[in-house]
């Protein structure tokens, strides 16, 4: 069961990339997750229709932090019309591993926001 | 007379599997607990020999099946001292008790500028309906705080008892600290400000003696499968003569008494309030579970969880990083008055009170740096069942700035190797996160 905890997502969460917030983020969004009381946030920075910085900040489990960290690496170039084409599996893909259904919601939280990010990016524009 | 689990644990069909290759040790047990033998057989036979729907059918089967269910209800009365068993009725489960409340006398007792009195330590089925009731009607829903320690301050009821009170809500034992609170107290101040009191006994009823005559209550909510029984049970005892005032909650079949084609009338108590058919074979189950529990003793089991939960403290409490939330002693008594032989059903004035102010075996905790959900993940690693996460408690967390916590809840079964296991597992999540 600990292979839930593989090297490089225990390395994500001892050092996780890009935490922080961005002033005046293209995208800024912030969902909880109910069952544990996990937050995470996301702000993405666009120039040029790509994504030139990305931050996450929150609080969260192994599982949802390393996510965070590692979408943030992901997303890094992409345009928007990528980023809203990121489904469940590309998640897993980058995490490496398969989770149970609620842990799965901590290893898609990070993906949730960016979806609503880009749905209220949408919306105001 | 001690209990000895390592001798219940036989009775326990699933406690002799592995989890990830070790032996499992459940410590879920506010959540649900596990089902000894007896129990499934009871659901297994009925089902087998005297299956039929109940109270409608002129022939033999349904005759039995009538009667088993009636006979569960017997039992459920007497192992809660119902006064009347007209008062039991069954329901899904605590949640649904509750909201049966909540709509049937509530939507026709509570009115605009009510106050509804709860606790800062419910559980959401404990919370959420008189939220909905308050917005509805206009209430005002009021909360007895929590102290730093984990019990409630009888001082904030007071205060909110000076209003136009109509009902205070609570829980008995807290399913996330473990408090047992004064239920008997409690009730008594609610009804001297002319109040009625409903209690949340779901983690009460399954742990130690309770006594719902001599708490007074005017309703008691618990479920079967926090107590050895079925899920898809559950009971509300109510005073049968609010009940009687009370219009239905779920109508249709089965509560009846005549049905016109714009008007019906209802069934006696307490089948006005079971519409449809009901959880027959689960109400069988129950009846079961009830007679293992008084079988072993309420008093028994709730001293052996008194004695495991001060173990679980103490050894806790030798692990750096280890914070326990909720108050940090079982009452002193334990192991002394409460742990006399079994009583039998039916001498009430044998049963000893439960002790206020002490607190049973549902231990919350955090470990520093590490998040609730990473360990329970890690601990199941190790065959240790725990919960993590919020426990259907946001308010309580939120008051005591807690993110999530984890919880280890100890039930009969469960012995102090199990309770090692689960320090060895905390030990084995911090050398895998925090290094060392």
């Amino acid at each position: 069961m600990e292979s839930l905890y593989r090297e490089h997502i225990l390395d994500h969460y001892r050092h996780p990339r890009n935490q922080g917030t961005l002033d005046d983020a293209d995208i800024s969004y912030q969902l909880d997750n109910e069952v544990c009381g996990d937050v995470v946030r996301l702000d993405v920075r666009l120039r040029d229709g790509r994504v030139s910085e990305a931050r996450f900040s929150g609080h969260g489990c192994v599982i949802s932090t390393a996510s965070a960290s590692m979408l943030t690496e992901e997303i890094l170039g992409k345009t928007v019309d990528e980023l809203k084409a990121l489904r469940d599996e590309d998640v897993f893909k980058m995490l490496g591993i398969t989770l149970q259904p609620v842990r799965a919601r901590c290893g898609l939280l990070p993906l949730r926001v960016l979806q609503g990010g880009l749905a209220h990016l949408e919306e105001t524009s | 007379m001690a209990l000895n689990p390592d001798f219940l644990r036989a009775d326990f069909p699933i406690l002799a599997r592995e989890v990830n290759g070790k032996p499992l040790a459940y410590l879920d047990n506010a959540a649900s607990t596990q089902h000894p033998r007896v129990v499934i057989e009871a659901v297994a036979e009925f089902y087998r020999a005297h299956y039929a729907n109940v109270r409608r059918g002129i022939y033999t089967l349904s005759e039995e099946a009538t009667a088993a269910y009636e006979s569960a209800r017997d039992k459920v009365a007497a192992f809660v001292h119902a006064p009347d068993r007209r008062g039991v009725v069954f329901t899904r489960n605590t949640t649904e008790s509750i909201n049966l409340v909540a709509y049937a006398w509530g939507r026709a007792n509570v009115e605009r500028g009510d106050r509804i009195v709860v606790t800062e330590m419910e559980h959401h089925s404990n919370l959420v309906p008189w939220q909905l009731l308050a917005r509805q009607v206009g209430a005002e829903l009021a909360f007895v705080s929590v102290t730093g320690d984990g019990v409630l301050d009888l001082e904030s009821l007071d205060r909110l008892l000076e209003g136009p009170v109509r009902l205070v809500a609570f829980t008995h034992l807290s399913n996330v600290l473990g408090t047992l609170n004064p239920a008997q107290e409690i009730v008594a101040r609610a009804h001297a400000a002319g109040a009625l009191a409903l209690v949340d006994a779901a983690q009460s009823v399954p742990r130690l003696p309770v006594d719902a005559g001599a708490l007074d209550c005017d309703f008691l909510a618990f479920s079967g499968h926090k107590m050895c029984g079925p899920t898809g049970i559950g009971v509300l005892y109510g005073r049968p003569q609010l009940l009687e005032e009370m219009p239905p909650f779920l109508t249709g079949g089965g509560m009846i008494r005549r049905v016109g084609r714009t008007e019906a009338s209802w069934d006696d108590l307490p089948w006005k309030f079971e519409a449809g058919t009901p959880a027959i074979a689960e109400a069988v189950g129950l009846g079961a579970a009830v007679d293992y529990l008084s079988a072993v003793g309420m008093d028994v089991l709730w001293a052996h969880e008194q004695a495991l939960t001060a173990y679980a403290l103490e050894r806790l409490a030798e692990v750096p990083g280890v914070c326990v939330i909720g108050p940090p002693q079982p009452p002193p008594q334990a192991g002394g008055r409460l742990s006399q032989p079994s009583s039998h059903a039916g001498e009430r004035s044998s049963v000893p009170p439960p002790h206020a102010g002490g607190r049973g075996g549902v231990i919350a905790f955090i470990v520093e740096s590490i998040h609730p959900h990473d360990l329970a993940q890690v601990l199941d690693g190790e065959g240790v069942a725990i919960r993590a996460g919020l426990h259907c408690a946001q308010p309580l967390h939120e008051r005591l700035g807690l993110m999530a916590t984890a919880r280890a809840s100890v039930y009969l079964y469960n012995t102090r190797q199990e309770i090692d296991r689960l320090v060895e597992g905390i030990r084995t999540a911090q050398r895998l996160f925090l290094g060392g």
